[in-house]
């Protein structure tokens, strides 16, 4: 029987299988939060063209897609900008007021590297931490006593992001494998490596995750041969989440953002991947997407003019989407920079005008009320970035 | 077997094979593996040439997604160069050439690296391992599964003949990746102006698939004219420039200093102490990069003898295993499927800076209940192992008491392998 007490033991999960991973924590709110990473650095501008923008053509004229109302045109956002024309579930979001993009976003990181890069953007400072923001908001939700954030995590995938580690506790839901081991001989294993500090915990948490995950799911289907795809895990992030006793953070993963060379076929790839992912995410949340605000977000974004070999290189701003049923969507914001002479940052990338941190910072006060102390434990350093007003619906 | 020479065979080695006695001295068996050459019994043996060809052919006659002869022959030749680390007599030697293949990764899930990856190993990686690192670095640079995963391959100079032409340019991502993950790494401080530099003394550097035989082609006609600075040294045009600059690189202090603090990661702990580190650093810098020499300095350090201290990826496991099994060929899981299963797919690391070596990375709670189902699932391969002679055989001295009792109390033989594979001291290295 799936109780309380079990969900909150199982509580963060994470897989990575082939190109995507989720991770989920158990966090004493009824609202849910879904944080998106997009490994390799999306190209903001290729996600959200900024079309209005009159030195857009001669910086992308190759990669452009047609414009909005021609066939395979760009998706218009209000006249200045347009989704990628495959971001069509996302356009039916921002139709409904469910989307919100923010541009022209960025850390405060600016060196370029994915991998410092993304483990700054995980740590949520300008250097690498050994706990990852999330983990840190979870812990700092009020009424989060110290012994039940303690107990406060359920993981899908293989690993745990950096983003999701930390004090808070990580347990785990992967697809099921064909191997039936006796429960007896878990229990055995359990007691066996129970001294070691790293082995011990982790499969502790791995089977108190496996046993909660999988009362959940248990009337699932086999997904199969898609079952690692990022849609499949979305879908099982969303009914994870939906679940009365069930978790309510998630981390998801995509990789195959790093579009150095013909960007527009591999881009069409996995912007397909991640709309069909948010979409299947919304419908297995059900009436829990009307609390939900889903965060997605990239290392860096890339350069603004086209590289030698129809792709970009890594870059500075991208674009950061909110959304979910609690997101006061329906609009683009941005402080546009600008493309033209002398705008760009570094005389190459579209320029930062807007602190990613004041992005999430505003999602973390106004979805789950943290407060002012809170958030500046969970962005350490972060004292000269204020939130953003108005993210979340009143 | 005594404590050291457990450590030699699982540490240094890829964990002791059925059947073979441990080594009488750990210290001069680990020494004179650098002194051996070897030659994975692969046939045909991999080779640039048949990869590139292969890569044509699937090019011209567009086979449907999963049926390219490019998948099958990575599918024979990664399955060969497993074989090998299961059976080689130089694992220590064989875990080097896993290391610099690892530091100088390349992926297939970029698709064209599928038929070239065991070149790759062959002749760029294991004929450097206990040489300098600076023909080690020009050797992968120059090799055609680096220059089409990290996309310099059509990277065009934009002021030489072809860039000129309109179309083509730079392309930065082998530079940068070169500078921060192969070299110098972000602590050397350089700059954006750096890296663009560097990109364009490296254009050019390209590959001819029309050839025959197909291979490395240095493309005049695309490389940026001029000499070009990069972190205040000119470097002359020309692929002698190229050289000339990787050469600078792999002799820099940064690049000794990362690369000292990258092998003492793997063989001493995730935090190694600094004085290990400045050890490592110094044989560097003092032999110019010879890695033969670095590798006997690890072997030298006291600090690389506690056992334990790291955990198996499971690629180690995975091996460490089916050494120890010393399972009929016809009867071994299938290397491939099982090492996607437990997130670590052979030569497909998620991104350029490779797999990480920290237990951090790979002690997530299904990561490690994965484990447990497939040391399950491998002891039932094994019907007839004695599983006491085979707990003493894997870790000797080191098998801890709460592990042997458990095994003896196991209701079935699958079930004591089980516990033992399951043990954190075999999880261990």
């Amino acid at each position: 029987m799936l109780t309380r007490r079990s969900a909150l033991l199982g509580l963060t999960t994470a897989v990575t299988l082939g190109r995507v991973s989720l991770a989920v924590a158990a966090a004493a709110t009824e609202q849910r939060l879904v944080v998106v990473l997009l490994r390799g650095a999306l190209d903001g501008m290729a996600a959200v063209v900024p079309y209005g923008d009159p030195a857009l053509g001669e910086l992308r004229g190759a990669l452009l897609p047609p414009a909005a109302g021609q066939p395979n045109g760009l998706l218009d956002l209000g006249g200045f900008y347009g989704l990628h024309p495959e971001l069509t579930g996302l356009h039916a979001m921002y139709r409904a007021n469910e989307l919100l993009p923010v541009h022209a976003v960025a850390g405060p990181y600016r060196v370029r590297s994915h991998f410092e890069g993304q483990d700054y953007l995980e740590s949520g400072t300008d250097h690498r931490l050994t706990s990852g923001w999330l983990n840190r908001a979870v812990q700092a939700l009020p009424g989060t006593t110290a012994a039940r954030a303690k107990d406060a995590a359920l993981s899908i995938g293989v690993e745990v992001p950096l983003l999701l580690r930390g004090a808070a506790r990580v347990g785990s839901w992967a697809p099921p494998g064909r191997v039936t081991v006796p429960p007896a001989l878990y229990t055995q294993i359990a007691k066996l490596t129970r001294t070691d500090p790293v082995i011990g915990p982790a499969v502790r948490e791995g089977l108190q995750g496996r046993g909660f995950s999988s009362a959940i799911m248990a009337g699932d289907a086999d997904p199969g041969r898609d079952r690692y795809a990022f849609p499949a895990l979305a879908k099982a992030a969303g009914e994870l989440l939906h679940a009365a006793d069930g978790p309510r953070v998630a981390a998801l993963e995509l990789v195959g953002w790093d579009t150095h060379v013909a960007q527009t076929p591999r881009l069409t790839y996995v912007l397909r991947q991640l709309d069909a992912g948010l979409v299947a995410l919304k419908a297995a949340l059900g009436p829990a997407w009307q609390r939900t605000a889903v965060m997605v977000m990239t290392e860096f974004g890339r350069t603004a003019r086209i590289n030698g070999t129809m792709g970009t290189d890594h870059g500075t701003a991208s674009v950061a989407l909110v959304l979910g049923g609690a997101v006061a969507g329906g609009r683009v914001l941005a402080d546009w920079p600008g493309l033209g002479a002398g705008k760009l940052f570094e005389d190459r990338d579209l320029a930062p005008t807007t602190d990613l941190r004041a992005v999430v910072k505003g999602v973390l006060a106004q979805h789950l009320g943290l407060a002012e102390a809170s958030l500046r434990q969970v962005f350490p350093g972060s004292g000269g970035v204020t939130g953003i007003p108005g993210l979340i619906r009143a | 077997m005594d404590r050291s020479s457990a450590q030699a065979l699982i540490r240094f080695g890829l964990g002791p094979r059925g059947g073979e006695p441990a080594p009488a001295d750990p210290t001069a068996w680990l020494l004179a593996q650098l002194h051996a050459s070897d030659r994975p019994a692969i046939a045909p043996f991999p080779s640039t040439a048949r990869g590139l060809t292969t890569l044509r052919a699937d090019r011209e006659n567009k086979p449907p997604p999963g049926k390219s002869a490019s998948r099958a022959l990575f599918r024979s030749e990664a399955q060969a160069e497993l074989a090998h680390a299961l059976t080689t007599r130089a694992p220590f030697r064989e875990r080097l050439v896993w290391f610099w293949t690892n530091h100088f990764t390349v992926s297939v899930r970029a698709g064209a690296v599928a038929p070239l990856a065991a070149a790759f190993v062959e002749e760029a990686i294991r004929p450097h391992v206990t040489g300098r690192f600076q023909d080690m670095l020009l050797a992968v640079m120059h090799h055609p599964a680096m220059l089409l995963y990290l996309n310099n391959a059509g990277s065009v100079g934009p002021d030489s003949p072809a860039g000129k032409r309109g179309h083509r340019g730079l392309n930065e991502n082998l530079a940068r990746e070169c500078m921060e993950l192969h070299t110098l790494s972000p602590a050397a401080g350089y700059t954006q102006a750096d890296v663009t530099a560097f990109a364009a003394v490296l254009t050019g550097w390209s590959i001819d698939l029309r050839a025959d035989p197909p291979g490395f082609r240095f493309r005049p006609f695309a490389h940026e004219p001029g000499s070009q600075i990069v972190m205040g040294r000119h470097f002359p045009p020309g692929e002698a420039g190229g050289i000339e600059a990787l050469e600078f690189l792999a002799n820099h202090p940064a690049t000794h200093r990362f690369l000292a603090a990258k092998l003492a990661c793997h063989f001493v702990a995730d935090s190694p102490p600094p004085d290990a580190v400045r050890r490592i650093e110094a044989v560097l810098r003092e032999t110019r990069g010879d890695l033969g020499a670095a590798s006997a300095a690890l072997v030298h350090l006291d600090a690389a003898w506690p056992p334990g201290t790291k955990l198996r990826t499971p690629q180690d496991l995975v091996v460490a295993t089916l050494r120890l099994l010393d399972l009929p060929e016809d009867h071994r899981p299938n290397l491939l499927g099982t090492l996607g299963g437990l997130g670590q797919p052979f030569f497909a690391a998620p991104q350029p800076n490779g797999w990480p070596d920290h237990a951090a990375d790979w002690a997530g709670p299904e990561a490690m209940l994965r484990r447990i189902d497939w040391a399950y699932a491998v002891s039932g391969r094994a019907p007839q192992t004695d599983p006491h002679a085979m707990a003493d055989a894997a870790l000797g001295p080191l098998l801890r008491p709460a592990t042997a009792m458990a095994m003896h109390r196991a209701g079935s033989r699958r079930e004591a392998l089980a516990l033992l594979f399951a043990s954190p001291e075999f999880q261990r290295r």
